[in-house]
């Protein structure tokens, strides 16, 4: 029995503005039908126009995932019916996406410390996920249902109707829950990278949407070419990464043991019931539904210039994977110190950072490492370089070789006796002379008190 | 080629009566005849032809403008609640 | 209207030198609406704004403004969505819906000055050649008793050739504005695709749409194209080009303007009475100077074919919003011809058929775009008929939406085109109006309205 599993992700890009219309895209938590506009209310004889920043982002992000990205592109009416999509279709890309064919490679799923912490030999065991096509489209409004007056109805709100949105693609090349996940973490991670979304699955800017089908193989040799399975179910409403793995892995026994049985699972569309911990059928899905694609005839394709295309790759920052081989490689850190460290870029920013105002003090980047991993430093508060005033407070002053001290202390004072003599005869001002000198002498980096003892004791 | 007005109209979100499924399937039907008339032509390669306008590239700046009011967007509608549009309960 | 006697631009050199007010002009047209409402031209008359505006413009042309349209009442086609005045697209659905918000064309006409004097009847959902399927009973040519104005701008093309009012907007997707302009004996432009802003005009065909005006002359005419043409941020299907100063073509001769007359639309099929008149006005045009050559244009006989599917297929597309949830009422008030076109469209872009009708269709249009092309490298402008027969009588062709379409023959080419045309007065036969249209190339609007005053000034 072969998992096979694909991913469509939706990213809500944080954008000002709406995809095809100028409403602010920042609806969560406003009050319901305040950021419509005739546009994206789907009013009678609107047209769109659209968000230059949303294509540049979508853009982006396919070059993040290693796409191709086609010279050529446009929009294409999906039309459906559905009381959250004012329009009756949703603009969206079908046949020229925006990006093609790329990828995400993953750390093998195999547990294997050693592998993680010597990650500096590139790992053997990494799994490609082939990405299909990155493109965007637009949000619909929210539905929520309930009761008004006795009666059940469906509330709509528009605020979150024409938001854009970037939906990203895989072929079924995933074959276990993990593997999802750990691809899930690591598109997050570059999607906030790149600083276009939150990505934040509660918040529902990341939906995942798995298509997942077990195959029962004929062969158990994995060298033989095996059909893709002749039917898929799609899983929905699973909003959190705490259930990502364990709905999957519901819906994967749940169809083996159809499987076993010598029947077929059902060609539909669940949803993921959190309090019951189980995939719920939701509705029978149409061998394909009959979205009569037709090109977007109010909004004029895009076509690139190798230079557009190149400015735009200019304006994507480092991004995890390079950074992760350089922090190695320049710093001399470990994989698994690193991977903490970059997990989020604003913490490889100030690690960076830290590196850069504790340089002339040659402060070790590790041991700035160490001290953000293992202690909650809060970043908002603690400039680097004040983190760095307090790592040469409280570092390893004391492990000097307290004999080496008194050996340079006094020799400080026999080159100084004037200064010792005005000191001892109360001009305390002095002191710092003589402390300075020591560590001149000493040439490392010295506690002043233990000196202030030291010459105290003389 | 007779048009399955019924399945058709389903996707177009259209109720259709009886009555009106059969007159239309047979007015439609003589149409259907006639635009098939392009099949008489072979076009080869040509391109075709979406945007008469040769314009590309035309987007906005990422520029926030003003909404309408909550009233404003929910003036013609002819079932709201709190501020929300109300239809029957869907699926 | 006692004001008939003069042009838009007449009124507004009265009006500016006080020989009457506007308050009085409008009045008169208001009066005109009421007398010949029997005509069925208006759905809604705004009697009490349009008064109080034209006091407004009085009191500002006291002040010494000079707007290019102050004072001019002027009607809109329902079909444009009028900020706070009812706009029903002629159709039940729309019945009781007051828009948040007003096109951009007629924000321009307003900016101008000019003063809204109701919304025009047309073709629901601008479906029809006639006049006839409107959800509040057609609207009738006033040159004949019983007979139809021409479609689907019907109610704009009646109110100025009766004399209601001195302008009116209109749409143009297969001959909308063209044939009921010649049916009415009035000038209409139908612009360059994206020429005019279609921001806030209820869309039939998205890329067919043409955002266009009816007048009684041609240099009011190009006054009107003035005032609406230009780029529009919210519609991203306008050009950069600039916006001519269309007066100057009025200046030129029309010696050495080469015009072309399409075989394919001289043909048999058009009224013999209808080709005599053109050939009079031909005739007269070379004794002016213009140069006329027979050309072809020879994928004219796929024209109908290939719109009638890209035509139904965008229609049931923009027609998907109307869904009653946040205005309008239920979809089973769409009329039968606005059903039959949501069902032939959804059919023709169905899985399935996509490929064998609209994608064949979108090659033919690229295919007649090319017989343009061609055709503008020999001559300048393109003289045709608009319609291969005079006005029928209302409810002649009701039972046959075929027929219907079949009289589309001779200007669904500009429109799959994009190419603009002006249809201009050429007489009557048997006390029945009848247009000619001049074509050309996209942005020639000002050869257009120099060709359609020599045409004006034959006289004939």
């Amino acid at each position: 029995m072969k998992p096979v599993i694909g991913l469509e992700v939706h990213i809500e890009l944080k954008t000002k503005s709406k995809m095809f219309c100028g409403c602010s895209a920042d609806y969560f938590g406003k009050k319901p039908n305040t950021h419509t506009c005739p546009v994206c209310l789907g009013l009678p004889g609107t047209l769109p126009v659209p968000n230059k920043t949303a294509i540049k982002w979508c853009v982006m992000l396919g070059m993040a995932l290693n796409c191709n990205i086609p010279l050529f592109s446009k929009f294409d009416r999906k039309n459906y019916f559905y009381p959250d999509l004012p329009k009756g279709y949703q603009i969206s890309q079908y046949d020229k996406p925006f990006a093609i064919n790329g990828y995400i490679d993953l750390n093998s799923q195999i547990s294997n410390s050693k592998s993680q912490i010597n990650s500096k030999f590139k790992n053997k065991n990494s799994k490609r996920i082939r990405i299909r096509r990155v493109h965007m489209e637009e949000d619909t409004g929210k539905l929520t249902h309930g009761s008004v007056s006795g009666e059940n109805v469906t509330l709509i709100d528009f605020n979150r109707s024409g938001v854009p949105l970037v939906e990203i693609v895989t072929e079924p090349d995933f074959d276990n829950a993990g593997d999802v996940k750990d691809y899930l973490q690591k598109l997050q991670q570059i999607v906030r990278y790149l600083g276009i979304s939150n990505a934040d699955m509660e918040k529902g800017d990341m939906r995942l949407e798995p298509n997942i089908s077990v195959l029962k193989l004929k062969s158990q040799n994995p060298k033989v070419k095996t059909e893709l399975p002749d039917y898929k179910v799609e899983v929905k409403n699973i909003n959190s990464f705490r259930f990502v793995e364990k709905a999957i892995e519901f819906e994967i026994k749940r169809q083996s043991e159809i499987l076993k049985k010598d029947e077929t699972p059902a060609q539909e569309t669940r949803g993921w019931n959190e309090a019951k911990q189980k995939t719920i059928m939701q509705r029978v899905k149409e061998e394909s539904s009959d979205y009569r694609y037709f090109p977007e005839p109010d909004i004029p394709p895009i076509r690139w210039t190798r230079k557009d295309l190149e400015n735009i790759k200019k304006q994507i920052p480092e991004l995890p994977n390079s950074k992760k081989e350089r922090f190695i490689k320049e710093y001399g850190l470990t994989g698994y110190d690193t991977q903490i460290l970059i997990r989020e870029k604003e913490t490889a920013d100030y690690f960076e950072g830290a590196v850069r105002a504790g340089s002339k003090d040659n402060i070790k980047p590790k041991t700035i490492a160490n001290l953000i991993i293992n202690k909650k430093i809060n970043m908002e508060e603690t400039l680097p370089s004040s983190l760095i005033k307090s790592i040469i407070k409280t570092s390893s002053y004391g492990k000097i070789n307290t004999d080496k001290i008194i050996k340079a202390v006094g020799e400080v004072l026999n080159e100084n006796p004037q200064a010792f003599k005005d000191y001892k005869d109360g001009k305390t001002q002095v002191l710092q002379f003589l402390v300075g000198n020591t560590i001149k002498k000493l040439k490392e980096r010295v506690d002043p008190k233990i000196i202030v003892e030291v010459i105290n004791k003389k | 080629m007779k048009i399955d007005v019924k399945h058709v109209a389903k996707l177009a979100n259209l109720p259709l009566s009886g009555d009106e499924e059969e007159k239309f399937e047979r007015q439609l039907a003589s149409i259907i005849e006639y635009v098939e008339k392009l099949n008489e032509t072979d076009v080869g390669n040509v391109e075709e032809t979406s945007q008469i306008t040769g314009l590309e590239n035309v987007t906005r700046e990422d520029h926030p403008k003003p909404s309408l009011s909550q009233d404003e967007a929910l003036s013609n509608a002819k079932s709201k609640h709190n501020g929300l549009f109300k239809v029957k309960k869907v699926l | 209207m006692n004001y008939s006697a003069y042009t838009i631009q007449g009124l507004r050199e009265s009006l500016k030198k006080k020989h009457f007010s506007s308050e009085s002009v409008v009045k008169d047209c208001l009066r005109e609406i009421e007398d010949n409402k029997n005509l069925n031209a208006f759905i809604t008359v705004c009697e009490k704004e349009a008064v109080e505006k034209a006091k407004e413009a009085d009191k500002k042309i006291k002040e010494g403004a000079d707007l290019p349209l102050l004072g001019v009442p002027i009607s809109i086609k329902d079909m444009y969505l009028t900020k706070g005045i009812r706009t029903t697209a002629a159709s039940k659905v729309l019945d009781d819906y007051i828009p948040q918000y007003s096109a951009t064309a007629v924000k321009k006409l307003e900016n101008a000055g000019a003063i809204i004097l109701g919304k025009t009847n047309c073709d629901a959902w601008a479906h029809g050649s006639s006049g006839e399927n409107s959800d509040y009973g057609p609207t009738e040519n006033p040159y004949l008793k019983d007979y139809v104005p021409g479609g689907s701008s019907s109610g704009s093309a009646v109110s100025v050739a009766a004399n209601m009012c001195f302008a009116s907007t209109g749409t143009d997707t297969g001959g909308s504005i063209r044939l009921p302009a010649s049916f009415c004996n009035v000038v209409g432009l139908k612009p360059t695709y994206g020429r005019v802003s279609r921001y806030g005009v209820i869309a039939m065909a998205s890329s067919l749409d043409s955002i266009g005006h009816f007048t009684r002359y041609v240099e009011e005419s190009a006054l009107i194209l003035s005032i609406t043409a230009g780029k529009d941020p919210y519609d991203g299907t306008t050009p950069n080009e600039k916006v001519e100063d269309y007066s100057s073509y009025f200046k030129k001769n029309i010696k050495g303007i080469r015009i072309g007359m399409p075989k394919e639309y001289f043909s048999k099929g058009l009224d013999k009475r209808i080709k005599e008149k053109i050939e009079k006005e031909v005739r007269y045009l070379e004794s002016r100077g213009a140069k006329i050559e027979i050309i072809s244009l020879p994928h004219t006989e796929y024209a109908i074919a290939c719109y009638y599917i890209i035509l139904p297929a965008e229609v049931s597309s923009n027609l998907a919003r109307y869904d009653g949830i946040r205005y309008g009422s239920a979809r089973q008030n769409f009329g039968d011809e606005a059903k039959r076109r949501i069902i032939l469209g959804t059919y023709v872009l169905s899985s399935g058929y996509y490929d064998a009708y609209y994608k064949k269709a979108m090659k033919i249009r690229t295919l007649i775009k090319k017989d343009f092309d061609e055709a503008f490298k020999k001559v300048d402008v393109i003289i045709a008929p608009v319609s291969p027969t005079l006005p029928w009588k209302i409810g002649e062709k009701a039972d046959d939406p075929l027929a219907m379409y079949l009289t589309d023959i001779y200007t669904v080419t500009a429109n799959l085109a994009g190419i603009p045309g002006l249809s201009v007065p050429i007489g009557l036969v048997d006390g029945l109006p009848v247009g000619m249209q001049i074509l050309g190339p996209h942005f020639s609007e000002g050869r257009l309205f120099q060709v359609g005053k020599a045409v004006e000034e034959s006289g004939l």
